[in-house]
């Protein structure tokens, strides 16, 4: 009896031990050549936002193919570890939306179906797509992982009432005037300009562009982790400085990671957000086009063009072919299904994103002001993030890095050149070793 | 476990029911010896699929150098000796010790909640003992997190966390006036009391549930007879309920601390994918090593090793309450 008990007592704490490795899972794959599984990310403001968009357009290639597509909307938190886990089980969609900035690292994974010449043609050829949204389609001289299906880009979204209100009259094109603006917008609990300091993503976005501003990259010409440049301290250290040194932002920003910058933005409470493609969740928290604006984001001379005249990074998302499909055919039909002129301008149209596809973007939609921003940001003013195969673990790494700083800053500790330098380094020594 | 408990009478009247007879009580007694293992076979079965299984490949990842390169296919996965343990175990370097801190981290973690969730669950159930108006309801009520699915309770916590419309800052800062700016609980080092108290609100319940169940055995004559030679209510807690709750606490003890070292779910709901360094449980800290490089070597490697040290601290533990019970037993 108490050697059972021992013995259960052990198995228990065994199979406790584990649950932290023990996790798997995932949809099968259907054989059948008249379905097809496809996991959309979520780009409306809602899964269920997105849920109605697509599925209209889902019956409508069923009607036009006879193949039925089972549609799944992934929250952003989930579809990383959710790739990963198809890709280990090979249990997984059909066809499946990236985040552009992925696609090499799952491409190195060899998930992913490669766009070679045959398939391309499969879908109407490169040269139907933009040349910044193929830049972010994996490793160069490799063949693409994936396709582009939607392209973003930062812009500086403000407020007009409270822009209004400060007497600022016309949006900053530099930092030195978003320090202005800011020192003006923040009193009575209002804020200049808003952080998702806890989202990682977004924070690899932003130190992104300013790394390019200060001439510096997160990675060397052959790939290797170099965090710790001169110019790659200085820029953690300038987005970190909104909040530390320049106090436009206010605290509590540093725990948020759920778009409540946006909201704040949405209630008077922020004058101004960086940020890609809002104008969805602004009309859901009750904010008109007519009460924002769009500029360009900040450069250090006001005027946005290449190198260190940088303001975003090439947002966007792709769209890739699991290769494990049993249904290439079917699932080849559907991206071009997808990446069809009619498809890509209702489909941007309704996310508010520009399209990657060059004939879809001459639709007059796309000439409005706000998405004309993002239009010639893209062609003129942008960068892909490091197209290698460890730029997911870049993502994490360094992002938890300035979210720790922004803890620092938020708790009123001082964030110093060293204390960057000094994250950054623990963050590249948990990258892979090369 | 009634089973085991009940077979030897039986077995042995049996035994007595037949004597003398040497083939046939032979031939009985094997099938008998038999049965009990064919009764557990599909039970032996489903548990090492559901459970040795994905230990065997946990183990055998850990030798494994399992990059993304290779998570499509692991069998093409070279295979890295020792590598990914001395990685995970050099103190020196920046793995090795950001996993020793958070092995602090969970120890002391671990040793609060434990302490808390029993001292609250003992004495609640101890209170609940005696007979009054209300006893019922107050039983179902403090059950009540135990009852709730665990993510819908934490995330709940999160945005009562939250530093400018958290309920806990509302409740602190504005109406108590404690700080002079609200604090922060879901970053920095308060992230440790959070996760502290969320940890326990989580646990005593069970705690409470188990010992009010241990409560009911002990004979009601005993305390009568206590109080007749004079002892207290303080007297008869020390003397009579937690020495007869020795049994009962010895496995609460221990399930309590191998639920609240692997606890993956509070940090995880509660924090997301990088916990602050204030709370960086070791479940949590070697989902973060798998996933943040997608070394899944490295990460079972320290499975592994937090599979041993539990181990270790099971068996020691059996072993010191087992053998000091064995003396007051006889």
């Amino acid at each position: 009896m108490r050697r059972f008990r021992a013995a259960v007592t052990g198995a228990v704490s065994l199979s406790l031990a584990f649950t932290a490795t023990a996790c798997g899972g995932g949809e099968g794959s259907e054989a059948s050549p008249k379905t097809l599984t496809y996991w959309a990310s979520n780009q409306g403001s809602s899964l269920e936002v997105d849920k109605k968009v697509l599925q209209p357009e889902l019956d409508q290639f069923e009607e036009e193919t006879g193949i039925k597509v089972k549609l799944e909307v992934i929250p952003w938190s989930d579809l990383l570890n959710r790739i990963l886990t198809a890709t280990t089980s090979g249990q997984g969609p059909d066809i499946l939306n990236i985040g552009n900035t992925w696609s090499a690292s799952l491409q190195s994974t060899g998930a992913l179906l490669p766009w070679d010449a045959k398939n391309l043609e499969a879908i109407g050829g490169k040269d139907r797509f933009v040349d910044s949204a193929l830049g972010s389609t994996g490793v160069p001289g490799k063949e693409p992982a994936a396709v582009p299906l939607y392209s973003m880009a930062y812009a500086l979204y403000y407020n007009k009432a409270m822009f209004k209100e400060a007497g600022i009259t016309k949006p900053p094109t530099t930092w030195d005037e978003v320090a202005a603006a800011g020192k003006k917008l923040t009193k009575n609990g209002k804020a200049g300009i808003g952080v998702e300091g806890s989202n990682l993503s977004n924070n690899i976005h932003q130190v992104f562009v300013l790394a390019k501003q200060h001439g510096a990259d997160f990675f060397t010409a052959d790939g290797k982790a170099d965090f710790t440049s001169d110019g790659a301290v200085a820029a953690v250290k300038q987005y970190v400085d909104l909040m530390a040194t320049q106090k436009i932002v206010a605290p509590g920003n540093a725990e948020y990671a759920q778009n409540q910058s946006l909201s704040d933005f949405a209630k008077d409470k922020t004058g101004m957000v960086l940020w890609q493609t809002p104008s969805q969740t602004f009309a859901s928290q009750g904010m008109g086009p007519e009460e924002w604006g769009v500029a360009p984001a900040p450069v250090p001379s006001g005027k946005p063009g290449t190198g260190k005249q940088t303001n975003s990074m090439v947002a966007g998302i792709n769209m890739a072919v699991f290769k494990n499909t049993k249904n290439l055919d079917g699932a080849l039909k559907f991206v071009k299904f997808m990446t069809s002129d009619e498809e890509q301008i209702l489909l941007n149209k309704a996310y508010g994103s520009v399209p990657p596809v060059k004939s879809a973007q001459k639709d007059p939609v796309f000439a409005d002001p706000s998405l004309a921003v993002i239009r010639d940001t893209l062609a003129t003013s942008a960068a892909a993030l490091p197209q290698v195969p460890e730029e997911s673990q870049f993502e994490t790494v360094v992002g938890t890095a300035v979210k720790e700083l922004f803890a620092d800053a938020a708790a009123g500790r001082p964030v110093t050149t060293e204390s960057v330098r000094a994250k950054l380094e623990k963050a590249q020594q948990q990258m892979p070793k090369k | 476990m009634t089973q085991t408990a009940v077979t030897p009478p039986s077995e042995r009247a049996v035994r007595k029911a037949t004597p003398g007879g040497a083939r046939a009580p032979r031939r009985s007694g094997r099938r008998r010896i038999a049965l009990p293992y064919l009764l557990l076979l599909p039970a032996l079965l489903l548990e090492l699929l559901v459970h040795l299984v994905p230990m065997l490949m946990g183990i055998t990842m850990s030798f494994k150098e399992l990059t993304q390169f290779y998570i499509r296919n692991w069998s093409e996965a070279p295979w890295s000796a020792l590598d990914n343990y001395t990685v995970a175990i050099d103190f020196d370097a920046p793995v090795g010790q950001a996993l020793l801190k958070s092995f602090f981290t969970t120890c002391l973690f671990t040793v609060l909640s434990v302490g808390l969730c029993w001292f609250l669950g003992t004495a609640a159930a101890i209170f609940l003992q005696e007979n009054f108006r209300g006893r019922g309801f107050l039983r179902t009520l403090f059950l009540v997190p135990y009852a709730l699915p665990v993510y819908a309770a934490v995330i709940t916590w999160a945005f009562m966390f939250q530093r400018d419309n958290g309920l806990v800052n509302h409740v602190l800062h504005d109406q108590l006036g404690i700080g002079d700016s609200p604090a922060f609980w879901l970053i920095g080092d308060n992230s440790f009391w959070a996760l502290l108290v969320v940890s326990v609100w989580k646990g005593w319940p069970f705690a409470f549930l188990t010992v009010m169940a241990g409560l009911q055995n002990i004979p009601r004559d005993m305390y009568e007879a206590a109080a007749l030679d004079g002892a207290g209510v303080w007297k008869q807690i020390r003397h009579i309920t937690l020495p007869s709750l020795r049994s009962v606490n010895q496995v609460l003890v221990l399930v309590l601390f191998l639920w609240t070292f692997n606890d993956f779910n509070t940090p995880f709901v509660l924090f997301g994918k990088a916990a602050p360094e204030a709370a960086d449980l070791i479940s949590l800290h070697i989902y973060q090593s798998s996933f943040q490089t997608w070394n899944f070597g490295t990460g079972s490697a320290m499975s592994v090793l937090l599979l041993l040290f539990l181990l270790v601290v099971t068996g020691v533990y059996l072993l010191l309450t087992t053998r000091g019970r064995k003396t007051s037993d006889v």
